[in-house]
Order: structure tokens, then C-alpha cells, then sequence
């Protein structure tokens, strides 16, 4: 095989040809076009996945991608060795030995998104022998492995996924997933039931109908309705037990829940069905009854299935945060091992790029760590022997070896997290819209019942309570009870496809009731990272400077060393904290801190002080540049606005809410960032710890609702506490786990858009519940005035339903849609 | 007194069979994923069986119990 080139093609697409790549079909980098070949590849990673997929017959997988015209790319190999997959704290905790000796495993894994991936997955066993199955979720983007642990260890059977392009992960929480799909399962099973109780009973009061017309045997007659009072039974002591559980719960509770109208029209109309069936005359509701309880449950179900898949995604996003950590033997080697094995006093190497897995003391090597998602502050930050690391803080300069001092849960981090789930459990939940009419609705009901009762028993009792229990029934709040979640449910979905993940159904209400806006400054109105704003004094130094940052992996350096590409640095010394030195075209070129590069040059800087000044002024970093032939600039940098902050801030600004800057910055930045954005000075509070920013939050919150929009670790509790709480892209772990809402897509627009969104779903809700309002007033002033029967009751139930359901579709989709 | 009553315990049985049947598909975890069958190509492999159709039983089966 040839060599392979280090970085994939995205970075120089400037330079790309039109010639595609064979695996992933992305343009060949002009470099990398071999004449002649009837493969192109744009990298190496792309290469060794085709020459994996060719090895073992696979083929026909770009066959099929062709024919199913899948937009999406195949992803490439990490050529990640995964060790610690082989390690006994990770067996322990994700693997299972099953009774024939196979060994069991289910792993995230990266990059799948079609048809095309499934059938390349679910055939590992050709790529990697040993392997006796692997089955593909789609939509959990979750590989259950079956393996001969005799033939093949789990770190190969995940090279081999990697070697396909799917990067395999381990997957976390396996309790919780364990417990929903026990419950999705019992869901399921009682929708099957509750469908075939009711499709059945249907059937015999279609006979029964008939017979009405037709005649019926009195025998025949008497034994259907006997076998419906069965069926209904059945139906209503299995999957219907649930709403009478909710009832009783809520009633223990003390509050008005949904289900309490719900378990009276369902109790009703079982027990004078069963007294009516038994004494062989009265009509029976069981068709109307065991049709309610399939038609609740199934929209009950829509809306956990809307639910989990965003909660789905999320866990997806968790997992793929790095868990391998490389510990330091007692001999001096690193070996891979899973991050939750380290324990307090283990020495732990991190990489450049990496992010630190402990808190601990640096006990060799100098670098700058990037801390801001913990602390907000945008400047990395020199650190070197003896300093304290954070967990959660990136490595960004040079390889570092520290000693965990603190490991899990009791990092700083880790204490966090704990913080936030503590309170989100704490949170008051907002009662649902439809909850809220759950009181009215039983008071009204069961009065209008009795007052039926009154009018009809000079008629005797078996006729009032026959008119008594149909106007309970056909006034169940059935229609009702299907409109908030198949709203929601269809919205959520929707926003989900339009990169806003949704963790709640309350969520809506939530954000709609929200009239403060928080926003994080780093990494949330602002890129997170430094660009150059504007260069004084010697203009000529730009590129020597540009040549000599290109040698560091220092952020402000990648930020200078894009100004230019034309000139080659030798020479070059790093000093960490300080600058970089290096001899361009002969001349020594120095950048950094003012000290630094005039003691490197002998170049006085006397002349930018004031430049520098202004620049610092403005919530910038100064950086001087200087060569030892007298020449000296400054280079100023800041955290850019994102473009898109400003219209962002104006619409919440025009739909009436107060936007306020909430960050861990210095003050006067944070100022100066808000007076960019229109914002005045008490909308730009600055200098916040993560426990002020709560603090902020809390206050606010007596006010009323409030959202807080962030990305860090530090945001998290601010997060979990607000009203409503919104990560945006890229965010901390933490911050994911803190927030109800989730932005997947590099686009601040869409916190407008869930803002506008949340008023047009609460509105399509509120439509939904009139129409179906409307109809349970009609239904029951029909059975009021006795002429409801059975037949009106099975026609005009399933029509109140239908008509909810279609309005819930059309309204959710056209609500979640932007119109834009 | 017709075929009625002969009909009716029998279709009352199968009806019982189907839900029972249901139940088990359930609880086997065939209706775990209800996402990914809908795309799992049917492409016939050149050799014997494909691999994807056996751990069915291994991979999934094995959790419930």
C-alpha cells in the first residue's frame, strides 16, 4: 500500500480537482490524484475503509449506495486501536457472557445514517472473523455485537468497524436504556391488547347493531352482550388499568390530572355495562369504552416515541465524548484504558487536542489548556509543572502528564453534573395545558351525570343510569386528552429534523411563558475562538509573523498563521506562556508577549504601547511582533461575534422578551460585546462564576419565566434552573445533560425559531382543544336529553378523535415550521 | 341453536392465539427497533445465508431473559 497522507482532503478543498473519491465521493485533493488508477482517494483513512470493504467481498455496498442515491457520505477510519475496549473495568461494565460462551456488546457507533450502512455493519462477521453477529438500531445508531471471545478480542472486532468507516463507541447508560425498553415493550403490549379487545368487541356490537334492525335471537343477543362485557372487561383490567393508576396517583398528590375523567367515563361505563349485560337488558357501551382505551393509549405512545428519539440523539452526543484515557505504568509506557478504571493517584498522559480526564497536578511538560467551556474564558491559559488541571479543560499546545487528584464524580465537573441533576428534580414542573382543564372538566361532568340522573329516574333507575353513564361516556375527554400529545409529538419530531433536539413536551409551554432571554457570551453570540481584528504599525512583518506561528498548535497562533501562507520559518523556538522565535528569510522574527519578543529581537516596542492600550481597551489580545532588523507591529485578536447574534437578539428583542448577556468574561468585554449587539449596560452582566450565574437565574426567576441559552460547563446549573434551558452547538457534556433543549446545527436562527415555533404550537394545542371541547358539549347535551345510544355514542366518539388527530397533524407540522 | 356456537368460542381462541402471539413477538424484542427494518435492504448474497439474519436470535433475544 502506498503512504498514506495525515490529513484528510476537507482541509484543502481549495486545491480539489472534480475527480471523486471512491469511497466517499468527495472531491480528490489535486495532489492526491494518482493518473491512470481507476480508485481515487481522497485520503488515507478513505482508503484503508475501501480496501476493507474490497477485501471481504463487500462490494456490492457501493452498488447499493448507488441505487439507494444516499446523499450522505460514508464516514472514514480513525486508526484508533481501542485497547481499553479489551480491559476488564470495560468488560465488567458493558460486556456479558452469554451461556454457549459468546460474548455480548452493544456499541455506539458513528456515521451511520442509511440503508447502505446497515448492510455493511450487520456483515462484520466477513470482516472480522470471530464474529458471530452484529445487528444494527438505526435510529439508536446502536450495534449489538455477538463474538467468540476464543477467536477474537473486542478491540479487534472494533478496529474492524473502524476500518468500515464506523467508529465504534461505548455505550453509556446501559441501566437506563435497559428499563425503557422494558418499558416501550410494556407499551406495546398493552396497545396490541387494547386493539384487539376493541376490534373484537366492534365486531359484536356490529352484529348487535344489525340485529337491532334485522332481529336477533334472544339467546344469541343475550350471549354477545355477555361475551362484550368479557372482552371489555378484559381491556379495561389490563391495558386500561393504567389510567386508573394515574387517577389514584394523582389523587394521592392532590392534584387534577387528565386520567381522573378519563378513569370515571372508563368506570362508568364498565360498571353499568357489566350490571346491564348481566341483568340482560340497557345498553352496553363496550365497543365505545375498549375503543377509548386503544385510542388513548396509541397517542400516548406517539408522543413517548417523539420523546425518546430526541433523548436518543442526545445520549448518542454523550457518547461520543472520548472515554479512553491513557495511563502512565510504573515503567513509563502509557497504556489505553477506559477513563471511569483511573483512580485518584494514577498518572495520566494528555495528548494535544485532548481534553483532560481528571483533576490533578501537572507533574511534567508545559502546554496551554483551553478552559473554555468550564469557565467561560476564551484565552488559553499557560500552565506547567506543579499547576492544578481541571477536568474538561483541552490540551491545546503540547503533551502533558498529569496526577489525578480527583477522579468521576468528584471532579469539579463531575460535582456539577451531580448539581445538575439535583436541580432538575427540583424543578416545579409546568402542569400541562391539558391538566389544567382536567379540573373544570371532572367538576362539570360529574354534576351534569347527576343532574341526569335526577331528570331521567322518574322514568325509573335503570333508565337514568343508562342516560347518566352515556353522557359520562361520550363527554370522556378522549379527543381531549389525544390533542396535547400528538401536537407536541408532531412538533417535537419536526423540530428534530430541523437540528432542535427536545427533551420535554412541556417544553413549548415552558419557552412560550419565557419573557427574559439569557445568553452565554463564549461560544454562544461569540465564535468561541480568536480571530485577528486589526494589525498596527509595521504591516511587512505579517507574513514572517504568520510563518512562525504556523510551527505551534496554539489557537491565537492557528488564528495569525491563516493571515498567510507565502514564506517558511526555521529555527523555531517555542517558549510556552511567553512567544515563538524563529529566522525567516534570514531575519529573526519573534511574536508573543512584549518582554519576550524585544528581549529576542533587541527591538524596542516603545512606539505600539498606545496601540496595544487601545486594543486591550476593546476586550482584545495584544500580540507584538518584531525582527532583529528594528521592524515591530501589533496584532490584535478577539472572539468574533457569530454574524448571525445581532438578528437573533433583535427578533427576541421585537417578540417582547428582555435579552440579557450572562457570562464568565471580564466585565468590560462582556460591555463592549453587548454594546455591539444593542444591548445596554444592565442587559451585560460580566465576571460570573457558575454559581453567580445561578444566582443571576434564581432572582430572575422571581420576576418570571426565564431561558438561558448556553454552551459550558459553567452554564450548566444556570441552565437547569432556568425556565427553559437551550444548549447550543457544540456544547459541554454538562450543558447537554442541563438543558430542555438541544441545538444541533450551527445557527443561532433557530433560538428565534423555537421561540416563534413555541406560540404557534401552544395556539395549535389550544385550537385542538376547542374543536374537541365542542364536541363533548354537543355529545353531552345529546345524552342530557336522552336520545344518545350506543350506536350515536360508537360513531361520534371515533369522529371527535379523528377530526383532533388531523387537525394535530396539519396544526403541529405548519406550527414547528419556520416561515421563514 | 346454529353454528354459532361453535364459531364463536373458535374465533374468541384464535383471537386469544393472535394476542398471545403478539405478546411474545413483543417480549422476544422483535419490535424493539422499529426503525431499521423498514431500511435493511433486501439484497440476496451470493453465498448461502446472509450473516445479518442469525444474530437475530443471539443479539437480542438473550436481554429479556
Amino acid at each position: 500500500m502506498t503512504t498514506l497522507p495525515a490529513h484528510p482532503a476537507a482541509d484543502r478543498r481549495a486545491e480539489a480537482t472534480d475527480v471523486a473519491c471512491t469511497h466517499c465521493s468527495l472531491p480528490v485533493p489535486a495532489g492526491l490524484v494518482e493518473h491512470g488508477a481507476e480508485q481515487q482517494f481522497c485520503c488515507g483513512a478513505c482508503r484503508i475503509a475501501y480496501a476493507a470493504i474490497r477485501e471481504c467481498g463487500l462490494d456490492a455496498y457501493y452498488d447499493l449506495r448507488r441505487r439507494l442515491e444516499a446523499d450522505a457520505t460514508p464516514a472514514s477510519a480513525s486508526g484508533h486501536r481501542f485497547a481499553e475496549f479489551d480491559d476488564e473495568v470495560f468488560a465488567e461494565r458493558h460486556v456479558r457472557t452469554m451461556p454457549d460462551g459468546l460474548r455480548t456488546c452493544e456499541l455506539y457507533v458513528e456515521g451511520v445514517h442509511c440503508a447502505a450502512c446497515v448492510w455493511l455493519v450487520e456483515r462484520l462477521s466477513r470482516v472480522v472473523p470471530g464474529v458471530v453477529g452484529a445487528r444494527l438500531d438505526l435510529g439508536r445508531s446502536l450495534v449489538s455485537l455477538v463474538w467468540d471471545p476464543t477467536r477474537v478480542e473486542l478491540s479487534a472486532v472494533a478496529r474492524g468497524l473502524d476500518r468500515l468507516g464506523y467508529r465504534p463507541h461505548p455505550a453509556t447508560q446501559r441501566r437506563a436504556r435497559e428499563s425503557r425498553k422494558q418499558a416501550d415493550r410494556a407499551s406495546l403490549i398493552r396497545i396490541g391488547v387494547a386493539g384487539a379487545c376493541a376490534g373484537n368487541v366492534m365486531l359484536l356490537a356490529a352484529a348487535l347493531y344489525s340485529g337491532m334492525l334485522d332481529g336477533i335471537e334472544d339467546s344469541t343477543r343475550h350471549a354477545f352482550r355477555l361475551l362484550s362485557a368479557g372482552i371489555g372487561l378484559v381491556a379495561i383490567l389490563w391495558p386500561g388499568r393504567v389510567f386508573f393508576q394515574g387517577a389514584l396517583a394523582a389523587l394521592r398528590a392532590r392534584t387534577w390530572h387528565l386520567d381522573m375523567p378519563i378513569a370515571i367515563a372508563l368506570g362508568a361505563g364498565t360498571v353499568t355495562g357489566v350490571i346491564f349485560a348481566l341483568r340482560g337488558e340497557g345498553e352496553i357501551y363496550f365497543d365505545s369504552v375498549t375503543m377509548l382505551v386503544f385510542l388513548l393509549l396509541f397517542g400516548r405512545w406517539l408522543q413517548e416515541r417523539g420523546m425518546r428519539a430526541a433523548a436518543d440523539s442526545i445520549d448518542l452526543r454523550n457518547a461520543l465524548t472520548p472515554t479512553t484515557t491513557h495511563r502512565v505504568e510504573t515503567d513509563g509506557t502509557c497504556r489505553d484504558i477506559p477513563t471511569e478504571a483511573v483512580e485518584a493517584g494514577d498518572t495520566v498522559e494528555v495528548r494535544v487536542g485532548e481534553t483532560c480526564p481528571v483533576d490533578g497536578v501537572v507533574v511534567s511538560g508545559t502546554t496551554h489548556i483551553d478552559q473554555a467551556v468550564l469557565t467561560g474564558e476564551p484565552r488559553p491559559i499557560a500552565v506547567g509543572e506543579g499547576d492544578a488541571v481541571p477536568a474538561g479543560a483541552v490540551n491545546t499546545t503540547s503533551v502533558l502528564r498529569v496526577r489525578a487528584q480527583a477522579v468521576g464524580a468528584e471532579t469539579r465537573i463531575g460535582r456539577v453534573l451531580d448539581s445538575i441533576a439535583r436541580l432538575s428534580r427540583e424543578r416545579l414542573p409546568v402542569i400541562g395545558r391539558a391538566d389544567r382543564v382536567a379540573k373544570p372538566f371532572v367538576i362539570v361532568v360529574t354534576s351534569l351525570a347527576a343532574l341526569c340522573m335526577l331528570i331521567w329516574l322518574h322514568r325509573g333507575w335503570e333508565l337514568a343510569l343508562d342516560h347518566a353513564t352515556a353522557l359520562l361516556i361520550v363527554a370522556c375527554p378522549c379527543a381531549l386528552a389525544l390533542a396535547t400529545p400528538l401536537v407536541t409529538a408532531v412538533a417535537i419530531g419536526d423540530s428534530a429534523r430541523r437540528g432542535r433536539l427536545i427533551k420535554g413536551a412541556d417544553v413549548f409551554d415552558r419557552m412560550r411563558l419565557c419573557s427574559r432571554v439569557f445568553l452565554d457570551k463564549t461560544g454562544t453570540v461569540t465564535q468561541g475562538r480568536f480571530e485577528v481584528r486589526s494589525i498596527s504599525g509595521d504591516r511587512c512583518l505579517v507574513p514572517l509573523a504568520a510563518a512562525v506561528e504556523r510551527e505551534t498548535p496554539h489557537p491565537i497562533a492557528g488564528a495569525i498563521a491563516a493571515l498567510d501562507v507565502s514564506r517558511e520559518a526555521s529555527e523555531v523556538e517555542v517558549r510556552i506562556g511567553q512567544g515563538v522565535a524563529g529566522t525567516v528569510d534570514g531575519a529573526r522574527v519573534a511574536v508573543g508577549k512584549r518582554g519576550y519578543v524585544e528581549a529576542m529581537t533587541g527591538t524596542d516596542c516603545e512606539c505600539l504601547t498606545a496601540d496595544a492600550a487601545a486594543a486591550i481597551g476593546l476586550g482584545q489580545s495584544a500580540v507584538f511582533v518584531a525582527d532583529s532588523s528594528g521592524r515591530c507591529a501589533v496584532i490584535a485578536l478577539g472572539d468574533e461575534i457569530r454574524e448571525d447574534a445581532r438578528a437573533m437578539i433583535d427578533e427576541l428583542k421585537a417578540g417582547g422578551r428582555r435579552v440579557s448577556i450572562l457570562s464568565g468574561d471580564n466585565p468590560d468585554t462582556v460591555r463592549l460585546i453587548a454594546a455591539r449587539l444593542g444591548l445596554g449596560p444592565e442587559d451585560a452582566i460580566g465576571g460570573m462564576s457558575p454559581d453567580e450565574k445561578l444566582g443571576v437565574i434564581e432572582h430572575a426567576l422571581l420576576e418570571g419565566p426565564v431561558a438561558m441559552v448556553g454552551d459550558g460547563v459553567n452554564d450548566a446549573a444556570a441552565l437547569a434552573k432556568a425556565t427553559c434551558g437551550i444548549a447550543v452547538h457544540g456544547g459541554a457534556e454538562a450543558s447537554l445533560a442541563a438543558a430542555d433543549v438541544y441545538i444541533t446545527e450551527d445557527d443561532l436562527g433557530q433560538i428565534t425559531d423555537l421561540a416563534d415555533g413555541s406560540h404557534r404550537v401552544v395556539r395549535a394545542v389550544k385550537a385542538c382543544l376547542t374543536v374537541s371541547l365542542g364536541y363533548n358539549t354537543v355529545a353531552a347535551s345529546i345524552a342530557l336529553a336522552g336520545l344518545m345510544s350506543p350506536l350515536l355514542a360508537a360513531v361520534l366518539m371515533p369522529a371527535s378523535s379523528l377530526t383532533v388527530v388531523l387537525m394535530a397533524l396539519g396544526l403541529g407540522r405548519s406550527a414547528a415550521r419556520a416561515p421563514r | 341453536m346454529s353454528a354459532i356456537w361453535i364459531v364463536l368460542p373458535l374465533a374468541i381462541l384464535f383471537a386469544a392465539i393472535a394476542v398471545g402471539a403478539f405478546i411474545w413477538t413483543v417480549k422476544s424484542g422483535q419490535l424493539d427497533d422499529l426503525d431499521t427494518p423498514a431500511v435493511r435492504p433486501l439484497v440476496d448474497d451470493a453465498d448461502e445465508h446472509s450473516p445479518a439474519d442469525r444474530p437475530a436470535a443471539g443479539a437480542d433475544s438473550a436481554p429479556g431473559k
